[in-house]
């Protein structure tokens, strides 16, 4: 699915009304929302994502600084639940792509030369389709292109394993423990306020 | 030995574990953490069997959904409902201090660390907020992290993080009148783009940033992120360690002497080198409005609505366009020709004591124009609207038409009542002004609180150096 608009920020992909959540699910019905649908969720018709030719999309193709703004982990969530598998883009913006990863969601980095061969050939040719293989870093199509992207070796293991990142930080409990003897200084909370000042210490 | 700069020592001094080729473990010092972003890492947590390790480093406050309004009265909003109880749920269980909506210390989360003293120099601070650089103004290491992240902090009271490249923000020279910390910053984002930061620490150095206030140093480093870069600091000095001296966490007599000698170590060595370095100069920054939807598609007040064409790159010439159709805007417009509906004086940016002392400079004795349907003061947190109270803020503003309000976010998210209607148009001392963001189809313009205080009074954008502006920060 191609969209073709530079720094899409995550207040787009899910708006404010729907961060009161208590759960990570749900969030695919209302990814780009405001742009989606119009008022009353009756869907936006010239919205590429309500396009026909773009249903069943596993594949978003995007466009410089794509994720700025809020650190809202709701919208790789929304971007999830929807069925984006992975996103193409020349660049994203940090807090969004570390998002990602913890989401299982690839998000690719190719020049933007290009990203731009891609949105023609997306937008010229219905059905339109990529292969994305990971382990070689390569993404192809069936007319003979074929493009490295770049991604970071401990990145890319964590996509291909599917790490418990807490319970691997966890192995280093020693570490941590000895950090926090080692730092009092700053690992250390000075207690020298009075309880009056927190509301659950009444 | 090696020269380093603020952000290098930071890093080095809270390496938990490190292997090369690899991203590095890394000590967090003070987890924040609130209603919004919290509950399904403390869900995750739960489901995994999982403590939370250091409750004694992590602080709740409810913040984004609350009410600015009588807070006595039920929450209307059930799912915010559901949120606030959810987080005084989590804290009791686990032990963390919950400052909750009725706590005299209530406020923006990134407004309270500061005041209450638990941001302190060379720390490292993350929360569920990508407004978490505010606390860079202190010289810690502070950046905003999703939900998962936070279920990690709480885990394991680290994050795994890769280092870096470093980026020094130079603004010489003196600020002109009228001219304010917002001013600089969203010149900054002018200059460098929203992604211009991306993969980037930011350092503020230079002449016009060392005069800043920490009120106004905050509202520097706040707006980091607009700029793309996660997080943004400026070396402490004695206008820090003044700031700091008394607040409740601090540590007090010989233990605050201690720890001001070991924060007076952080800063840039002299000799060390920045991977990126840009340059401005504070006297050819004029007052800031932005006229499109997002923070760098900002311009002088007194410039004009870009046409598309002015852009060389097609991309941004399609930007720019559909900018001005969602903003209502024609190319050419003078700024101070453009009217405005709500006038929002609030914000992690824009809420403090500096402030308002200088919006209420600004307004006292006047009033709002006819034209201006409402007009907002929502202090950044309980103690400030105390202590704004004290010296009769208060009254200054409600006197000029002002409404003035409880701490939370209010209208910079929009998350509670105080919303923006569909194509109405804001002065907002606010963030950001993406598409819908203080309200589904609203129009904000980004400003100073001067020059919002400043718009109100006119009903439309104007030059605050015309205004009596002596007290401005």
């Amino acid at each position: 699915m191609p969209l073709d608009k530079v720094n899409v920020d995550t207040d787009q992909m899910v708006p404010k009304q729907f961060l009161k959540a208590l759960t990570r699910e749900g969030f695919g019905r209302i990814l780009f929302y405001d742009w989606r649908y119009f008022p009353g969720e009756k869907p936006n018709p010239n919205f590429v994502l309500n396009f026909p030719r773009y249903q069943g999309a596993s594949v978003l193709l995007a466009r410089t600084n794509f994720g700025c703004g809020s650190s809202r982990e709701h919208a790789p969530w929304g971007v999830k639940d929807y069925g984006f598998r992975a996103i193409i883009a020349p660049s994203y913006a940090d807090i969004f792509y570390n998002n990602c990863f913890k989401n299982g969601i690839l998000p690719a980095i190719l020049k933007e030369e290009e990203v731009d061969e891609l949105f023609t050939r997306t937008e010229a040719e219905e059905g339109y389709s990529l292969s994305i293989d990971l382990p070689s870093q390569t993404i192809t199509d069936k007319h003979g292109l074929k493009y490295n992207f770049e991604i970071a070796p401990a990145r890319k293991e964590v996509l291909l394993k599917g790490l418990d990142d807490i319970g691997q930080s966890l192995l280093h409990a020693t570490a941590i423990d000895a950090y926090e003897k080692g730092h009092t200084a700053t690992a250390k909370m000075y207690e020298t306020v009075d309880v009056k000042y927190y509301s659950n210490g009444r | 030995m090696t020269a380093k700069t603020l952000y290098e020592k930071i890093w080095d001094h809270h390496v938990v574990h490190e292997e090369p080729g690899k991203p590095s473990l890394i000590y967090i010092d003070r987890h924040l953490i609130h209603e919004g972003t919290s509950p399904q890492a403390f869900a995750g947590l739960k489901a995994e069997g999982r403590k939370v390790r250091r409750p004694d480093l992590t602080f709740a406050v409810m913040d984004h959904s609350v009410p600015t309004k009588d807070r006595l009265l039920p929450i209307v909003d059930q799912d915010a409902k559901l949120q606030f109880e959810a987080l005084a749920k989590n804290c009791a269980e686990t032990g963390v201090r919950l400052f909750d909506m009725h706590s005299q210390n209530q406020g923006i989360v990134h407004i309270i660390g500061p005041e209450l003293g638990i941001t302190q120099p060379g720390q490292t601070i993350v929360c569920g907020d990508s407004h978490t650089s505010t606390h860079g103004a202190f010289g810690t290491l502070a950046f905003g992290i999703g939900t998962s992240e936070v279920e990690h902090v709480l885990a394991t009271q680290c994050l795994v993080q890769s280092k870096s490249r470093t980026l020094n923000i130079k603004v010489t020279g003196k600020r002109p009148k009228g001219v304010t910390a917002k001013d600089i910053i969203l010149a900054i984002i002018g200059k460098i783009g929203i992604g211009g930061g991306t993969g980037c620490v930011a350092e503020f150095s230079g002449e016009a940033i060392r005069a800043l206030s920490m009120d106004g140093r905050m509202t520097v480093c706040n707006m980091t992120i607009e700029g793309g870069a996660r997080a943004g600091m400026v070396a402490p000095d004695d206008v820090t360690f003044a700031y700091m001296e008394g607040r409740p966490f601090v540590p007090r007599g010989k233990d605050f002497q201690e720890a001001v000698e070991r924060w007076r170590l952080l800063k840039t060595d002299d000799g060390a080198k920045y991977d990126m370095t840009v340059e401005l100069r504070a006297e050819e920054i004029g007052p800031q409005v932005t006229w499109g939807t997002n923070p760098g598609m900002v311009t002088s007040v007194a410039g004009r609505v870009p046409d598309p064409h002015d852009f060389k790159d097609l991309n941004d010439q399609k930007a720019t366009e559909s900018a001005l159709k969602y903003m209502g805007l024609k190319p050419g417009t003078p700024i101070v020709d453009i009217p405005v509906d709500r006038v929002f004086i609030g914000s992690c940016t824009n809420s403090r004591l500096d402030d308002l002392r200088a919006a209420a400079h600004l307004v006292a004795g006047k009033h709002v124009a006819k034209n201006i349907k409402q007009a907002l003061i929502v202090p950044g947190s309980r103690g400030i609207k105390a202590q704004a109270e004290k010296e009769g803020l208060d009254k200054v503003f409600t006197q000029a038409g002002f409404e003035w309000r409880d701490a939370g976010c209010s209208m910079c998210i929009g998350m509670n009542a105080d919303v923006l209607p569909p194509q109405e148009r804001s002065a907002s001392t606010s963030n950001r002004n993406f598409e819908g963001r203080q309200g589904r189809d609203s129009r904000t313009h980004l400003v100073s609180p001067v020059m919002a205080a400043a718009a109100a009074i006119a009903g439309h954008f104007v030059d605050v150096r015309e205004f009596d502006v002596a007290h401005v920060e």
